[in-house]
């Protein structure tokens, strides 16, 4: 890896990294069936996806029949059959978190609609998969597979909806209006139920042949909420609404349908029990949406990651050829070979837009890891919980406190302890290790790839001049832009995610965890410093001491800090927090890429370049991070004591100047500290007020010297970085259309 | 032609078209720059040639389809991520160069040698397929020399299509389309296997994209490329003197209303020049 301290000429990057390069950070080097389902899904993107694009497809809101043509695409290809199991018609066996991921990484380089049209379908089917019943599960997994060479069958598509039209459901999802009732009940026969349900911005409504809607109970004979599913030939209104006129992700169908159907009980997902001549579904809605956007939302977090990364080439290509055919621009001049990339401001933003992809999708595929490493483990934990003759939730959960009690104060062990082991041997103890992680870097993948990715996607943009705000635009990047707001809201908006993660990010289990990467970081840093992990251990260690600080703290009115309803503390750390799981992710990225690049003589040819590379653009981002952490901790470490003022109690901690005159005798040179003075005439400087003491952050002042002084050699990282890319070869053209 | 045909065809990896090609020079002759970490694709003549293989298989029962390659291992391995998924077929890898540089003697012997050991292959039902020329050397040799060195000698170059004559009573004889001048096929009956083919770009649309077929195939491509044998080219006596891409040469001008014949003549005119 690159030392800051050799000043020997380091190699460089030679080509933008290859499908090889992206299997080993993304560990999936070992698996030919996600290696296969990259070039397929790649194939639609470049392929039909991109042609629909290029010929002006997204300038309509309806759904037409070139926008549905792109669902055959997605069906002929694989992408559609992903989320199936073998024995429903697909063809990757085991979890498919990382699959998902991957797909929607490919659709999302070309086309975020197309992304997400492929991706609503799976949500349709999500609460089937997560908490159906194996009928639920048989029904509608086979009547939605692709169909099979020979076969003559149009598969079923589905829409999710949850969310419904002002003031009902939206960032909030207790206010359902949606409701269901019972129609007829006859004497040991199944229950038929009305629902009522209107639905607001839902995806794929343009065509879908079945829903699954969240809705509440409207009858005293129904217990609570649930998940209901609709199909297209229930008796009733099945109303698919208006098309929303939205500017982004015009290639998926967004609509606001209304529905009033008789269904029979059998369609409430995971069933119901009857107690007491009450239906008692057996999940409510919300536990379901939980168990469902828990998986689903890392895969818009990769969506936008993915936008950044394909910025890469076309602004380079733009910034190279920027004077070519100028009269003063001949071959081998400057401007000709290097064309806007003569200029050191260009190479540098454009470093960062990319240095952001990479954590981006570090932080988004390692999270998709984590649920694909979960899921198995999840319902092995349920076998355990069960045989225990654990049922009830409270049980449960009081089980899995104690269990993540106990992880907690093995991960607490000095390093090598034998009782570790039992981290990685026992099923309880790795589940709830994975599982508050999870909860963890779910919402921040969804929270900070897509908001900050949108932020840099601008700048993305503007790499580009006014051409990156036109449809000419190679690489769509003006669409990418505004698409990317999008991924910031649906599947639940920022607030979400931040509200998700002030409460599960002081989780004492994770942050034991994050404990143990405070000294991972420093670990590598000794053996890699040019990677800037040495200045993110130090900013982690100051956003735990600040999460500390603020759980016991007040503000100036004695207010308790860290709570609930203080979305100003709690969201502002959780955006911090954020940052620097996404750096840890990159620079873990890009070790593997080390260890193993050697491996494939295909990424081994150019591996000292890249890793040099990637480690700089790592050492970018954690400054950055850093930077980040420092401001944002120092506003919620002081910001909330009120500033001394002139007056009274102000007054107390100042010197008077005849004080000082006094003191001069005793202790001579003392005025010239830079001393707040009360002049003899009441006279103070011209300032706020006196300056404000630390009140017992002094460990913070001295973790933010510390911090400054950690950025040393990061723009010399930036500096190699931007050489890189000035040297770097990239393809003739672009291989998809714009 | 009872038991169908075992279509052997070669076919290795080029580099990914839209990539900058740069030849260099290097201790062992020419190459292009970053070669290795370029993308590749398979050749797209060979591809042609699988996918007629593909087809021809699907209508003659009992036919079985091979896919020899020559190139290094780690790029075929990618490349098999996508074709694996179009086709049926059991790879034959050999790891060593696919370079465009390579002496194509060398090349064909290699694969030559690597046909000769497949196991269960019947010389009379063999159909030995390939690009009547492939895109990163364009020698057009490579075949003819496969063909000369397993001893067949029915060959045919620039196929456009083959047609199996007598479905109801098959005896193994197929009507070939070869090209020749003034864009027209030469049209010729074989008896029989065994035969080779170069295929220019035949007729058929790429396949679709079938991921069930790419997991059958991983189960045997990816095993095949574990045991590959590493070899290097043999000798072949080919000296470059100097390697160069072609100059690119761009003059624009926006005319309106002129005739094709008078485009021609003026297009015509500017090369003569
Ligand atoms: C193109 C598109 C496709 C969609 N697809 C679907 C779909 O398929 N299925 C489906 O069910 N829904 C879908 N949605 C709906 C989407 O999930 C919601 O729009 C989203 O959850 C936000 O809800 P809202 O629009 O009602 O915003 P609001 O709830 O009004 O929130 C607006 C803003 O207010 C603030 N805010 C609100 N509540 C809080 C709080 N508690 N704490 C802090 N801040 C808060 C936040 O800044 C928030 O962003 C889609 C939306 C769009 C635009």
């Amino acid at each position: 890896m690159a030392s800051t301290a050799t000043p020997v000429k380091p190699e460089l990057l030679r080509t933008l990294p290859s499908d090889g390069v992206r299997q080993i950070q993304w560990r999936f080097a070992d698996r030919y069936d996600l290696q296969m389902l990259v070039q397929s899904a790649r194939a639609v993107a470049r392929g039909p996806v991109a042609r629909l694009v290029a010929a002006g497809g997204r300038n309509s809101h309806d759904w037409t029949p070139a926008k549905a043509e792109l669902l055959e695409a997605f069906d002929k290809s694989g992408i559609t059959a992903v989320f199936m199991e073998p024995e429903h018609g697909g063809f990757i066996a085991g979890p498919k978190n990382l699959a998902l991921a991957l797909v929607a990484f490919e659709l999302a380089w070309v086309d975020g609609g197309a992304a997400t049209g492929s991706l609503a379908g799976c949500l349709a089917l999500a609460p089937i998969h997560e908490r159906g019943t194996v009928e639920q599960q048989t029904r509608y997994m086979q009547l939605a597979a692709p169909p099979q060479p020979g076969e003559d069958r149009k598969p079923w598509r589905g829409a999710f909806c949850l969310t419904e039209p002002i003031p009902y459901v939206g960032v909030d999802t207790g206010m359902l209006n949606g409701k269901l009732r019972i129609a007829e009940w006859k004497e040991g026969a199944e229950p038929i139920l009305q629902v009522e349900k209107r639905g607001r911005f839902i995806t794929n409504i343009g065509f879908a042949n079945f829903v699954t809607a969240a809705v509440d109970s409207g009858d005293e004979r129904i217990k609570g909420s649930c998940m209901v599913i609709l199909e297209e030939g229930d008796p009733g209104t099945f109303d698919r609404g208006t098309p929303t006129r939205k500017l982004v992700h015009q290639l998926s169908s967004t609509g606001d349908p209304i529905f009033n159907l008789r269904i029979p009980a059998s369609r409430i997902v995971g069933g119901y029990d009857v107690k007491d001549g009450v239906i008692v579904p057996r999940h409510s809605h919300s536990e379901v949406i939980e168990a469902v956007f828990r998986r689903t939302r890392v895969t818009v977090g990769v969506m936008t990651a993915a936008k950044l990364l394909s910025a890469v080439e076309p602004v380079i290509r733009y910034q190279r050829g920027r004077f070519r055919g100028a009269e003063t621009a001949t071959p081998g001049s400057v401007r000709y070979e290097l064309g806007l990339q003569a200029r050191e401001d260009t190479l540098h933003r454009l470093v960062d837009v990319w240095a952001t992809g990479e954590a981006g999708a570090a932080l988004g595929f390692t999270a998709a890891r984590v649920f694909d490493e979960l899921d198995p483990l999840e319902r092995e934990a349920d076998k355990i919980l069960g045989a225990r003759g654990v049922t009830s939730a409270k049980a449960r959960a009081k089980l899995q406190r104690e269990a993540a009690e106990r992880a907690a104060n093995l991960l607490r062990l000095p390093a090598g302890h034998p009782n570790k082991a039992q981290l990685e041997s026992d099923p309880l103890l790795r589940f709830v290790l994975l599982d508050s992680l999870a909860d963890v870097l779910c919402p921040a993948t969804k929270l900070w790839n897509t908001g900050w990715g949108a932020q840099m996607m601008r700048e993305a943009v503007s790499l580009m001049g006014g051409y990156g705000i036109t449809e000419d635009c190679p690489g769509f990047l003006g669409n990418k832009w505004m698409d990317a707001q999008l991924e910031a809201t649906y599947e639940g908006p920022e607030a979400v995610q931040r509200r998700q993660l002030s409460i599960t990010m002081t989780n004492p289990l994770f942050r034991a965890q994050f404990q143990t990467w405070i000294k991972e970081m420093r670990g590598i840093a000794s053996d890699r410093p040019g990677t800037g992990a040495c200045a993110l251990a130090t900013a982690m260690g100051m956003w735990l001491w600040t999460l500390e600080r603020l759980q016991v703290s007040t503000d100036a009115d004695g207010g308790r800090l860290y709570q609930s309803a203080r979305q100003g503390v709690t969201f502002p750390l959780a955006d911090a927090l954020c940052w620097l799981l996404a750096a840890r992710c990159q620079i873990l990225d890009t070790i593997e890429l080390e260890k193993r690049g050697a491996d494939d003589p295909a990424v081994a040819e150019g591996l000292p370049g890249l890793v040099n590379f990637m480690s700089d653009l790592c050492h970018v981002q954690s400054a950055r991070a850093s930077g980040e952490v420092s401001r944002i901790c120092a506003e919620l470490v002081f910001g909330h004591n009120r500033h001394p003022a002139w007056d009274e109690p102000g007054y107390r901690g100042c010197y008077q100047q005849d004080e000082l005159d006094s003191l001069e005798g005793i202790i001579p040179g003392i005025g010239s500290y830079g001393l707040d003075v009360i002049g003899n005439d009441g006279s103070h400087p011209k300032k706020a007020g006196p300056c404000a003491k630390c009140n017992g952050a002094e460990q913070f002042l001295s973790l933010q010297t510390k911090l400054s002084t950690c950025l040393t050699g990061c723009r010399l990282s930036k500096d190699r970085a931007a050489e890189a890319i000035s040297k770097l070869m990239i393809p003739e053209a672009l291989d998809y259309p714009a | 032609m009872t038991n169908g045909y075992h279509i052997v065809v070669c076919g290795s990896v080029v580099p990914d078209p839209l990539q900058t090609l740069e030849p260099v020079s290097t201790p062992t002759g020419p190459a292009l720059k970053n070669e290795m970490m370029l993308p590749a694709v398979l050749d797209p003549w060979a591809a042609h040639a699988l996918y007629e293989a593909a087809n021809l298989a699907s209508k003659v029962a009992g036919s079985k389809v091979w896919l020899v390659s020559v190139g290094p291992k780690a790029k075929l391995q990618q490349v098999m991520m996508t074709i694996a998924q179009r086709v049926s077929f059991e790879l034959v890898p050999v790891d060593a160069s696919a370079s465009g540089f390579a002496d194509s003697h060398s090349t064909a012997a290699l694969l030559a040698e690597a046909i000769q050991s497949i196991p269960g292959l019947d010389r009379a039902r063999l159909l030995v397929f390939g690009g009547w020329e492939s895109a990163s050397r364009g020698a057009g040799a490579t075949m003819q020399l496969v063909g000369e060195r397993l001893g067949i000698l029915d060959q045919f170059q620039g196929v456009d299509q083959l047609r199996v004559l007598d479905d109801a009573q098959p005896d193994g004889s197929f009507e070939v389309l070869e090209r020749i001048e003034g864009g027209r096929h030469q049209v010729s009956v074989c008896a029989g296997p065994p035969a080779l083919l170069g295929w220019a770009t035949g007729n058929l649309p790429e396949p679709r994209n079938n991921p069930q077929i790419g997991m059958a195939n991983m189960r045997t491509v990816m095993p095949a490329l574990q045991k590959a044998k590493s070899l290097p080219l043999p000798a072949g006596g080919l000296h470059f003197l100097s390697a160069s891409p072609p100059k690119q040469q761009r003059q624009t001008r926006v005319v309106k209303d002129l005739s094709p014949a008078q485009i021609a003549q003026e297009i015509a005119e500017w090369i003569g020049k």
